[in-house]
């Protein structure tokens, strides 16, 4: 074994400790952030970088660009579909009234929730610009959903 | 060498540990769902750190499939999810009965 075999190997080390750190910040994250939205910020750190670091240690151990080319597609179909899944969770959450309005300094979503006659986030961004009572008030006969988001740990 | 092996694989054990915890506390179903996904982006983190220590390429199919599947467990929970919601709203329920989904 060479003295560049040992660099290389050492490297490729390297990139495995740095992506299990970067599960490790998600998961410490996931633990400590309070709102689902922030988990999901936490979340998406190994999803795509570590993913790819593991796949250049690989590829690294292995001395193969075939080995690379191979796992190309993993980190395609991550990129593509880590962000849909994304939005429908975050989306998911926000329906069910998980989401914390206060923490949000823009909420887009609520003004057109409210156009379609259903009730956006209690506490959301819009009461601060419009004032209460206004955008519209929801259909009452549809009751207005006065779930306080679930307090994290 | 297997010092930094060893290191890489007690951080994936620890994270994975913490993500179990978060899983079981909850408190909703929305915090398992991102949970448990970034569960098994660990597993395929660990499947491509044990092909390195122990030098084979036999586990790239694996995490191939697992990269192209990750994705319908997630969106089949969100709908679930979003879908309960509306419904309850329909039938006149407060979002709040269903905070142990």
């Amino acid at each position: 074994m060479t003295i560049s075999d040992v660099i290389i190997d050492v490297v490729a080390a390297g990139l495995l400790i740095v992506a299990a750190l970067l599960t490790l910040a998600a998961a410490v994250g996931l633990l400590r952030f309070p709102d689902p939205l922030l988990r999901l910020h936490a979340a998406t750190k190994p999803q795509i970088l570590g993913l790819i670091l593991v796949v250049l240690a690989l590829a690294l151990s292995e001395r193969s660009w075939t080995v690379l080319f191979m796992l190309v597609p993993v980190i395609v179909l991550q990129l593509l579909t880590a962000p849909i899944s994304a939005h429908m969770v975050g989306r998911a959450g926000y329906r069910k009234g998980h989401i914390d309005g206060d923490n949000l300094v823009v909420d887009e979503l609520a003004p057109d929730v409210d156009a379609a006659g259903r009730s956006g986030l209690p506490g959301g961004a819009w009461e601060d610009e419009l004032g209460p009572g206004a955008p519209p008030a929801p259909d009452q006969s549809r009751p207005r959903p006065a779930g306080s988001p679930a307090a994290g740990p | 060498m297997t010092v930094l092996w060893f290191i890489a694989g007690t951080i994936f054990t620890v994270a994975a540990l913490v993500l179990l915890g978060r899983l079981i506390a909850g408190p909703t179903l929305i915090d398992r769902l991102i949970a448990s996904d970034v569960l098994l982006t660990t597993l395929i983190l660990v499947i491509g750190t044990e092909m390195v220590v122990n030098g084979h390429t036999r586990s790239i199919p694996l995490m191939v499939v697992l990269a192209a599947t990750a994705i319908l467990g997630s969106i089949a929970v969100a709908r679930f999810a979003s879908r309960t919601a509306a419904q309850l709203v329909e039938v006149g329920e407060t979002e709040d009965d269903d905070d142990h989904l």
